[in-house]
């Protein structure tokens, strides 16, 4: 009997429903894994490293990795590769989490606006949504970095105004849906604000979708970022990041391929990981949305 | 049916107008706003630049500017390129061959390999080849690109030599052989997120259709296992595949930019990331236009294309 109602109304957090059927995800806890080790490497690996990142050795140039005494080879300057991979892993994946963060922000004031005032707010809001989703990423992008200083904030905000649609269509739907149920009513026949239903009333049941497009979102950004730095346009060196890593990487392809394969696949762990782990939460949170 | 039709193509118009004013926030947005193609000119003193905003009508209330600007569009004025002076339009023009012919071939590839990995993995549900194809799926989601892309050319251009490591053709040859040679990398490479997406949603369509009572009256018949599913599933799951296709139009336009970056491959996105690098920003303008437009032509049509085809909507 006591059993059975602790299993009924969970006490802890950890205990509940959604915390079991994410554990019960092997994939997604593997990523967890993963993005921990990854991060924590990032974090101390530099400093248990014997180089700089931007220690620049000509006499090791070139050197393939796994020879001599640096671990991943040395780049076409002689610098450690090793140690750049782990700095550059704090760039995107610090530009990933912050774009994330603004874009789940800005995405879900949108939605929450648009999809409980209605009418011609939440429509001009969704076109806006739609305009935005119908130029192919990387055009606006590209245009917008070429604008704007590419500093690593910009590029954070840059990768930010072309990610929130997403979830603002995805909260704006859930928001629409909810705002006709039993306690919002209630809200509004208590006299609440508007304000106070949206964001302390309808906006945590709608939690669940957002913590899964937040996830998703890291992994788009981190991708994107590799992207316009792999063209040039992204971070700029000597800082350095996984995309641009890999922006000079074509030309030594045939005497230094591992200039190309390392980067990529430091690029493909981080974002299959989040990818895994979002998936994870899909399945704990129920969300049905194949949106991303 | 008309008035869907309508109302489908008033969507489009609305969209095609925020579009235009995100596109005119970002022109402004660039350094010099218009003026930019003048900024790297030495001869140029702030008098000259005064009277050429006053000529363009650049002191013009912003609102006006705009109308201005979107009238021009409409009109087929999208500006001279800086690099070699020709009207923006025809310098796409010159491009949008390239980019369609990998475009098309890549989703020709995507469609036939995610098809037919989405097929097997619902009917095979929880095999291992559908557990292998559902984490292959989300890992080629994850894959940069252009990475592929390079150590594609490492593999198959520099190793082992099948296959050229970039360009659309031999010079001197250019024989269909030729081009065809020189298409296979590329496109698969662009294929391989479209293949992951279009099997995902082929594994979700059949097991929708796989529970519908059409099937089970098929089955019941006596009709093939077989032709069940050529015939009722993949009917079935066939016309949200023309949406689909819409739907993915930006995301194949971004994947062919990067692709054709890496293989140096003479289409649009080439030449955006070239007149990015020579600052030629109308060439630049008029692609990021370009593209919206097409995404949103190419979504209209998949619609229309659906309406007709459904005769749910069709007969509504």
């Amino acid at each position: 009997m006591t059993a059975l109602s602790a299993s009924q109304s969970p006490t802890h957090w950890w205990q509940s429903r959604v915390v079991k059927r994410f554990l019960s995800h092997r994939l997604a806890l593997l990523g967890l894994l993963m993005i921990g080790l990854l991060t924590l490497a990032c974090v101390v690996g530099p400093y248990l490293l014997p180089y700089d990142s931007l220690f620049i050795d000509l006499r090791a140039r070139f050197a393939a990795p796994f020879t001599g005494d640096h671990y991943l080879g040395t780049d076409p300057l002689g610098r450690d590769l090793a140690v750049r991979l782990l700095m550059a892993g704090r760039i995107s994946l610090l530009v990933g989490f912050f774009a994330m963060v603004l874009s789940i922000l800005v995405g879900m004031l949108v939605g929450v606006v648009g999809g409980y005032r209605g009418g011609w707010v939440n429509t001009v809001l969704m076109r806006t949504v739609d305009g935005f989703l119908s130029f192919p990423t990387i055009f606006l992008l590209l245009a917008l970095a070429a604008a704007l200083q590419p500093s690593p904030v910009m590029i954070t905000v840059i990768i930010a105004v072309t990610s929130w649609m997403e979830v603002a269509r995805i909260v704006e739907a859930e928001v629409r849906s909810l705002k006709e149920r039993e306690f919002v009513l209630a809200g509004r026949m208590l006299g609440l604000s508007g304000a106070h239903i949206m964001f302390r009333e309808i906006l945590p049941n709608v939690m669940g979708p957002i913590i899964v497009a937040a996830t998703l979102t890291v992994a788009r950004a981190i991708l994107l970022e590799a992207y316009i730095s792999f063209l040039g346009f992204g971070i700029q060196p000597p800082l350095p990041s996984w995309g641009n890593m890999l922006n000079g990487a074509q030309q030594y392809l045939d005497s230094a391929p591992w200039l190309a394969i390392i980067p990529g696949v430091a690029i493909t762990i981080a974002v299959s990981s989040f990818n895994f782990i979002g998936d994870g939460l899909r399945d704990a949170f129920d969300v049905r949305n194949d949106s991303f | 049916m008309p008035a869907f039709l309508l109302k489908r193509f008033m969507q489009s118009i609305v969209l095609l107008v925020i579009v235009s004013i995100i596109g005119f926030v970002v022109l402004n947005l660039i350094p010099g706003g218009p003026l930019a193609q003048y900024a790297l000119d030495p001869g140029m003193t702030e008098a000259d630049k005064a009277r050429l905003a006053e000529q363009l009508g650049l002191n013009r209330p912003i609102l006006v500017q705009y109308f201005d600007w979107a009238w021009r569009l409409l009109q087929g004025d999208w500006g001279t390129s800086f690099r070699d002076g020709n009207s923006v339009l025809s310098v796409i023009g010159r491009h949008v061959l390239a980019t369609f012919l990998l475009m098309g071939s890549s989703t020709a590839i995507a469609i036939g390999i995610g098809t037919w990995i989405g097929i097997r993995g619902a009917t095979h549900r929880y095999s291992i080849f559908d557990y292998a194809a559902t984490v292959g799926a989300m890992v080629a989601l994850s894959i940069p690109t252009f990475w592929f892309g390079l150590i594609g050319i490492y593999v198959f251009a520099l190793r082992l030599g099948w296959l050229p490591a970039g360009n659309m053709y031999t010079i001197g040859d250019g024989s269909v052989l030729d081009y065809l040679h020189h298409l296979i990398m590329p496109s698969v490479v662009l294929a391989l997120v479209h293949i992951a997406i279009w099997s995902r949603y082929m594994r979700t369509a059949t097991l929708d259709a796989i529970s519908q009572e059409f099937v089970k009256t098929a089955r019941a018949k006596g009709v093939t296992e077989r032709r069940v599913l050529m015939k009722h599933v993949v009917g079935c799951a066939l016309l949200p595949m023309i949406t689909l296709a819409g739907v993915q139009l930006p995301s194949l336009l971004t994947g062919a930019l990067v692709t054709e970056t890496v293989f140096t491959w003479p289409g649009m996105g080439r030449l955006f990331l070239d007149s990015l690098g020579y600052s030629d920003y109308p060439v630049v303008m008029g692609l990021l236009m370009f593209s919206a437009i097409l995404t949103i032509v190419g979504n209209l049509i998949a619609d229309i294309a659906v309406a007709l085809i459904d005769p749910r909507i069709r007969l509504a």
